[in-house]
């Protein structure tokens, strides 16, 4: 539906496209046709529940991208646009999976060579004593070359309680090589919002060069129910009618819990209620039916300890 | 004299883009890069030094060129090669080896005739670089 849009959007400007003898007009459509993104956007929709932001952003991105080629094409100037982003949000709100998305993109249209998510955190970057943090560093970099650098909780890097950490010369290696290598490698910075906040305000050399700040929102419970049931489908499960129900409370009462951490914790729930399932199984004996084996039942959800720290509250998350 | 050891010694030098290509290729093919250098440019002298520990889980042809250029602009004046490992069963051997750098003056080799018993003769090769010692090789 974007596609279209935009298409209708530019047919005009195309008419105008023609330089130096350049053909007069473009086909859009043949063009992101070709560099397959749509496949990718579309697999982005499909299997990402919610995210509305992100995927725009990202079908933004990859629309100028493509324009920008095109451009080049006919002979007027592109500058490969910065592409270093930033990922903040909660746990659990899918930065890892749009990191992978986001490194296919790229690399469909020709901005990465390969297209491979190096996933590093500061423990891989930063070394214990003088000199080896930078080897480390380079170390890391050169694995990501021509793919994606994904820098998990990028905020502990820099620590500025403590002068003599070596972090700020991973950041210092990391953006000569954003700088200087920027065919060659894209970074993403992702973790939580105030604290990247803070980060990038301590460190302005960073900030200036990360172009795309992406915001990751939380779940809603309706998504989060229709990541449960994607989940569900992925393993060949499905709720029983009254489980559809418990669950449904059951997330509820999850997401007023500290240390909720969206589609994470749906997963974790799923294969808690797994784990209940079998046993309950096992407890019944003698013959089972494949639909019993397909089916969590509502014990399997109402046991958890959820429901028991919703009238106390001390039990952790469970 | 110009040295010819390894593939493509009978070409031109590669260019960057050429090597870089030729790494690439490699990758693709799963075989780990690695470099090393030497000043003794004997051909019997299999045992060049190593610049840093051999390079896995690389993709990109980039990760590794960086090395090459920091190795040869530390030994501007010495004979880097380029190895890929093929470590395939039944392979397990250098697959390509090629060298990136040589210094600017290569000196060459004396063919030595040594007189042995009933006049026979027994040949050995000198290399001039070889009668200075290891470090001033090229130098000057």
């Amino acid at each position: 539906m974007q596609r279209r849009n935009l298409t209708a959007n530019d047919t005009p400007a195309e008419a105008n496209a023609s330089v130096n003898g350049t053909p007069a007009s473009l086909d859009l459509d043949e063009a992101y046709r070709a560099s397959q993104v749509g496949e990718v956007l579309a697999k982005l929709d499909r299997e990402l529940i919610g995210l509305v932001p992100v995927k725009t952003r990202i079908r933004e991105i990859a629309h100028l991208l493509l324009i920008d080629k095109l451009r080049a094409s006919v002979g007027l100037a592109s500058e490969p646009p910065p592409l270093h982003m930033s990922f903040t949000g909660r746990p659990g709100t899918g930065k890892t999976t749009v990191a992978m998305r986001m490194a296919e993109v790229l690399h469909r249209l020709g901005y990465i060579r390969k297209g491979h998510l190096v996933i590093a955190t500061r423990d891989d970057l930063v070394g214990q004593y003088i000199g080896h943090t930078a080897p480390k560093t380079r170390e890391v970099l050169k694995r990501a070359m021509g793919g994606v650098l994904f820098i998990d909780e990028a905020y502990y890097l820099y620590k500025p309680e403590n002068e003599r950490d070596y972090g700020a010369e991973a950041i210092e290696i990391l953006l000569q090589v954003m700088e200087n290598q920027r065919d060659d490698v894209v970074v993403i910075f992702a973790g939580y919002k105030d604290r990247m906040d803070r980060f990038f305000s301590s460190n302005p050399g960073l900030s200036s060069r990360v172009a795309n700040h992406i915001d990751f929102p939380d779940y809603t419970l309706e998504e989060l129910l229709a990541i449960a049931h994607l989940m569900l489908e992925k393993l060949n499960y499905e709720f029983a009618p009254e489980a559809e129900t418990a669950f449904e409370e059951y997330v509820t009462l999850r997401m007023e819990q500290p240390q909720f951490a969206n589609a994470r914790s749906i997963r974790n729930a799923i294969d808690r209620a797994r784990l209940r399932q079998a046993t309950r199984l096992f407890e019944i004996g003698g013959t089972v039916t494949p639909a019993a084996l397909k089916s969590i039942a509502e014990s399997d959800i109402r046991k958890s300890r959820v429901f028991d720290a919703a009238t106390p509250a001390d039990a952790p998350a469970g | 004299m110009r040295i010819t050891q390894g593939t493509f010694s009978y070409l031109p030098d590669l260019t960057d883009e050429q090597i870089s290509k030729q790494v690439q290729y490699s990758l693709d093919n799963n075989w780990p890069i690695s470099i090393e250098f030497t000043d003794d440019p004997h051909p019997r002298n299999s045992y060049w030094e190593m610049y840093g520990l051999p390079m896995f889980d690389i993709k990109d042809a980039a990760g590794i060129m960086s090395e090459v250029r920091k190795a040869i602009a530390e030994h501007p004046d010495e004979y880097v090669k380029v190895n890929a490992y093929d470590a395939t069963r039944g392979r397990q051997t250098t697959a390509l080896s090629f060298i990136v750098n040589r210094p600017k003056h290569e000196p060459g080799f004396r063919l030595e005739r040594q007189t042995g018993e009933d006049r026979q003769i027994k040949y050995t090769l000198h290399s001039y670089a070889t009668e200075k010692p290891h470090g001033e090789r090229y130098s000057g």
